[in-house]
């Protein structure tokens, strides 16, 4: 098996191992990716139940479903599953698959890392939620597992903290293996700021990972050896502090969040120029304000934890740095509007998702700016609001593009269309139920709600059955999404290779479906064949 | 002809962006105004800044729906060439600077304001538990429990066939009350016996974090007598949602009568047993009469 | 050497590791809450990792003797390397992290200072805010600490020669001087394996005389944590300059291509420099 005879497709596929065979021990780009993005949707679905009971329990006042402490574990679970295992991955299939077609690579640079940064997360998840079945239930202190709280938990604690860590050990190999790929892998041509953004914003998020997977290991095992070996890292009575872990894991924390929105942004900036049939405006701004919100997210971390009794030096600092991030996420909104003005639109589903994806990423940024202001925070913390604030940053931001990303890449993936009209009625009931699912969300948290309790005082009733009328539906929107994937990849209308009229960039240029193998001699990229340069007009 | 077309799309869509967004203020609820000083201007950035980023939001958005509409492929519209433009990049970086600091500085005033505790007439500590409250009036050396009421209790267990609405106050009643005096400057000191708590009245304008080990420090001047009420806000166990606040803001000469009352009925109790107060006393003993209703 | 990019058809060795971190992980969680099945599972997937370990390499080292890899193969190991170490680097970090903040925030506020004034007042009015402490309840007991200019200075002159002397082995292996080479290589080996005796005697001396364990307060935390994970990764180390030595022995590596080699060198660096960090922060300031 070597690469110095051109095989055609065929041939190579006649040499891969078939059946399961084929998926646990490929190192194909392409296999890995999809392997990503299916484990992805099974754990969005599994993450989406969680929330489920939860918007169930929360349907009317008085406890109906499930005990206090299932509660909390679904909460705590839900957000675990959604951030480890719907998120991210996604967004690293997305990347297994895409980001060496778009700079012309023949795979990852490290193939065999790749397949076990896959292979480890079902094992990871499994760990994680094999604790909802010990007698002592799974964890219940919310996903960041605040000591001492996290540390009054029976036997699923360390079970939780072992997951933890595998998940960090793929999340970090799988940051490793798409920086390398980026910086040692491109097609000659394809310099740096000839990548499409979809791929820069993926560097800058292999960086964010790498920086901060590590630190979160850190801030768990300190958990660990608090609760089983003596050790007094967030004990006062010992000389150290509870708040220190808050401190420790947001750091982690908030590069986090931007390591689940920054590809997003990629994929939009990949979007919106073909749909538009018109150049990314101002390419060279989108990469810097990317770095710059990079860098900014490594000094906000304790904006997450304003009410902990700071000292006001250190409240007026992060509310200042926080204030700061508005500017470039700005710069990016701006960018993407003046993107579509005097373009030539066209609105097929991934567009639609993409649009969606501005507007309601927007009102998530408005009401993140408010809780940046500590005195309005000191309100807004820990209640709906910041429910509702996180849940338009992470559904309708980082899912949406997700979805959008999907949609478009799709026809590459399998060689068939989608149905477009299934597409639409999923995108408009997705934005409209997912509004009626989060907006009230605001009112609650201002009328006083707090987050992450069972049950409710009665003002808080019609608000609360408004959401979780807006949650089955949008659940039951997402059941259409898998209805209409698994028609896709069945068969249905040809895809052409460049899919999107207004398509350009390498990934465009090969097949669709996209062969096991792809640029096994590496193309020749100028500016005729990049989406995004500034010198193109 | 092009340039009027956008103009008359942009402000019919900004017109129906203006009415949709007076719509969802119309049907929500704000923000109280709160009875504290602060409160107040809590109320008041949060209304400036929501009203900053509304009119940031209405801006946007038109440009953004008036796109969406004129520049359709399906109207024949030819994409034009241009890729940037250094102005207009250097003017959506500037103004926002502009508001931001802008913003800042009012929130700065209130939030040194709000860290001002020193000089307070009456101190009060202020314990979490798991899952309840304990106050300390340290001047006048009383002291109490305070865990949700006995109704509330009831109706709130899984299934517990009471309809919650007609509880009264449900899940935002304790028995006894927290009693502090109007037009006095009152310090809080909280900390926790187990795990973090957050000590939460929205009529006051702010939450601060119960950390056991630690004590935090915020204050208070309530300007209207009333009861106001709150709960914890930091996941703090199974009942973090069963933990109310009831404040009870009593005019200073009440106040003072229900000080005196209350040292008598406790001089009573500590003729019997240990009064309450000294009961718990190390950090690390957990209270558990929360959970036995 | 080869001209394309090599990409193995398949990985046998990944779910292997996957299998064998599973097992550990479930039996380390299960050992830790007293299950008896435990210890079994935690060895057992040990074990199994350790396999995997020897054979991915195996197959690499193997990979690597065939000429199979080109220079753009080896750019991406040694991109991936220095990542990785970058990744190590931060994971010190949280430890270091947790230092300062202890020294420089929560002890002095429990002792009283800035914004600990009521925390001092009200909760622990005996404590005074100090380094090296066991936290206002003592925890652990009475302890006194390692004095940073008798065994550690000893140790970290070790670390500083065994940079020196894995640096002339690496200037031997340029020359093709083979002979030097393993002679070098065998001393920096000898200097790792002394480190680690002189650590473990310290432990040993900490627990038995001094008072001071894992369990003394948040100094014994840090301490221990910063210094045990340090240790770790020197015995790391110390295996791989093992193999790498064997390696040398058994004619691997040319003067133009020794990726390998510097692998285990730049972390052996990097190990150095996180122990003068140690030095500096935990055991003399």
């Amino acid at each position: 098996m070597s690469y110095e005879t051109t095989l055609s497709h065929d041939e190579h596929h006649a040499e891969h191992p078939t059946g399961l065979k084929r998926w646990v021990f490929t190192t194909n780009h392409k296999e890995i990716g999809t392997l990503y993005l299916i484990f992805s949707l099974i754990a969005f679905m599994l993450g989406g139940a969680m929330a489920m009971v939860i918007r169930a329990e929360l349907f009317i006042p008085g406890l109906q479903l499930v005990n206090p402490e299932f509660f909390n574990q679904m909460t705590t679970m839900h957000a675990l599953v959604m951030i480890f295992g719907a998120v991210m991955p996604a967004f690293v299939g997305l990347a297994n698959w895409m980001v060496p077609l778009m700079i012309g690579a023949p795979d990852m640079a490290l193939p065999r890392m790749n397949n076990w940064s896959f292979w480890i997360l079902p094992f990871a998840f499994f760990l994680l939620l094999m604790t909802l079945f010990l007698p002592s239930g799974g964890p219940a202190s919310g996903w960041t597992l605040y000591p001492p709280l996290s540390l009054q938990g029976g036997t699923n604690i360390a079970f939780v903290i072992f997951a933890i860590h595998l998940m960090g050990i793929s999340s970090i190999m799988g940051a490793i293996n798409i920086i390398v790929t980026i910086l040692n892998m491109r097609a000659p041509g394809m310099t740096l700021l000839r990548m499409p953004l979809f791929v820069w914003t993926w560097l800058i998020t292999g960086f964010l990972l790498i920086a901060v997977m590590p630190v979160l290991a850190g801030a768990v095992t300190m958990l660990l050896t608090d609760r089983f070996f003596g050790t007094s890292f967030f004990n006062a009575a010992g000389g150290g502090d509870p708040v220190m872990y808050q401190h420790i894991f947001w750091f982690f924390g908030h590069p986090e969040v931007y390591i689940m929105i920054l590809p997003a942004f990629g994929i939009i900036s990949e979007i919106l120029p073909t749909f538009s049939r018109k150049p990314l405006f101002g390419y060279t701004s989108m990469v810097y304000a990317t770095a710059s919100i990079a860098f900014l997210s490594f000094i906000v971390w304790a904006h997450h934890m304003f009410t902990v009794g700071m000292p006001l030096g250190g409240n007026l600092f992060f509310m200042y740095a926080t204030m700061v991030i508005a500017v470039p996420t700005g710069v990016k909104v701006f960018n993407w509007i003046s993107t579509m003005w005097r373009g030539s639109m066209s609105f097929e589903t991934p567009m639609l998702f993409a649009l969606g994806f501005i507007v309601l990423f927007t009102i998530g940024g408005f009401s993140g700016l408010m809780l940046a202001i500590v005195p309005a925070d000191f309100q807004y913390h820990d209640t709906y609001f910041v429910v509702a604030h996180f849940h338009y940053v992470l559904v309708t931001g980082s899912v949406f593009a997700i979805m959008a990303g999907v949609y478009y890449w799709l026809p590459k993936w399998t060689g068939y269309m989608y149905n477009e009209k299934l597409g639409k009625i999923h995108f408009w009931w997705s934005a409209i139920s997912v509004n009626v699912l989060f907006f009230p969300q605001h009112y609650l948290g201002l009328a006083g709600m707090p987050r992450r309790i069972p049950d409710y005082a009665v003002q808080f009733a019609e608000f609360n059955m408004i959401s979780s009328i807006g949650g089955f539906a949008f659940g039951l929107a997402q059941l259409l999404f898998i209805y209409i994937i698994w028609q896709a990849a069945r068969g249905g209308e040809r895809a052409t290779d460049q899919v999107w009229d207004g398509a350009r960039g390498l990934e465009w240029t090969v097949p669709s479906p996209a062969p096991l193998h792809t640029f096994d001699t590496p193309p020749k990229v100028d500016d005729s064949v990049t989406v995004h340069s500034d010198t193109l007009a | 002809m092009k340039r009027t077309n956008e103009l008359i799309v942009a402000l019919a869509v900004m017109a129906v962006i203006i009415v949709v967004t007076w719509g969802i203020y119309a049907v929500g609820d704000n923000m109280p105004g709160g009875v504290t000083p602060f409160s107040k201007d809590v109320y008041q950035l949060h209304n400036v800044i929501l009203a900053v980023v509304t009119v940031i939001g209405v801006l946007v958005f038109t440009a953004m729906f008036t796109s969406i509409i004129v520049h359709r492929k399906s109207k024949g519209q030819e994409p034009a060439k241009f890729t940037h433009s250094t102005a207009a990049e250097i003017t959506w970086t500037a103004i926002p600077v502009l508001i931001l600091v802008i913003m800042a500085i009012p929130a700065t005033g209130v939030l040194i304001d709000m860290e001002e505790t020193g000089g307070a007439d009456i101190n009060i500590k202020v314990t979490g538990y798991q899952w309840l409250w304990q106050y300390e009036y340290l001047e006048d050396e009383i002291g109490f429990y305070s865990t949700l009421d006995r109704d509330s209790n009831a109706a709130r267990q899984i299934n517990s066939g009471v309809d919650v609405h007609t509880v009264e106050n449900y899940l935002l009643e304790v028995d006894k009350r927290l009693i502090v005096p109007t037009d006095t400057k009152i310090r809080f000191l909280l900390t926790s016996g187990d795990v973090i708590h957050s000590w939460w009245v929205p009529e006051l304008g702010w939450k601060r974090d119960a950390i056991p080990g630690m004590v935090n420090e915020a204050w208070t001047l309530i300007e209207e007598e009333g009861i106001y009420r709150g709960q914890c806000a930091e996941l703090c166990g199974k009942d973090h949602g069963f933990m109310p606040i009831v404040v009870e803001a009593v005019s200073p000469s009440e106040y003072r009568q229900w000080v005196a009352d209350r040292k008598a009925e406790q001089a009573a109790e500590a003729g019997d047993e240990p009064s309450e107060v000294q009961q718990i006393t190390a950090a690390d003993e957990p209270a558990h009469n929360a959970d036995q209703g | 050497m080869a001209e394309h990019y090599y990409v193995p058809h398949t990985a046998k060795w990944p779910i292997v590791g996957s299998i064998g971190l599973f097992v550990m992980m479930l039996g380390a969680g299960s050992w830790l809450n007293q299950a008896a099945i435990g210890p079994w599972f935690t060895l057992a997937g040990s074990v199994i990792v350790l396999v995997m370990i020897f054979g991915w390499f195996a197959q690499v080292i193997g990979e690597s003797e065939q000429g199979l890899y080109n220079r753009a193969v080896d750019g991406s190991f040694r991109q991936g390397m220095i990542w990785f170490i970058f990744s190590e680097v931060m994971f010190f970090a949280a430890f270091f992290g947790a230092l300062f903040y202890a020294r420089m925030f929560a002890v002095p506020w429990l002792g009283g200072e800035g914004a600990g004034a009521m925390t001092n007042e009200l909760l622990f009015p005996e404590f005074d805010a100090a380094w090296p402490t066991a936290g206002p309840a003592q925890l652990g007991g009475d302890f006194q600490i390692i004095p940073a200019f008798e065994l550690p200075l000893l140790n970290t002159l070790i670390l500083l020669t065994s940079g020196l002397t894995i640096t002339l082995a690496h200037w031997a292996l340029k020359k093709a001087k083979r002979g030097a080479l393993v002679g070098w290589m065998a001393a920096t080996v000898a200097l790792g394996s002394i480190f680690l005796y002189f650590q473990a005697s310290e432990y040993v001396h900490a627990y038995q005389d001094l008072g001071l364990t894992l369990g003394s307060g948040i100094y014994g935390s840090t301490f221990f944590m910063l210094t045990g994970f340090h240790g770790l990764h020197v015995t790391l180390g110390t295996i791989m300059l093992i193999v790498i030595t064997l390696r040398c022995m058994a004619g691997h590596f040319s003067k133009k291509n020794h990726f390998g080699f510097e692998a285990v060198a730049w972390y052996w660096h990097f190990v150095d420099v996180v122990w003068l960090g140690l030095f500096v922060f935990v055991y003399v300031i």
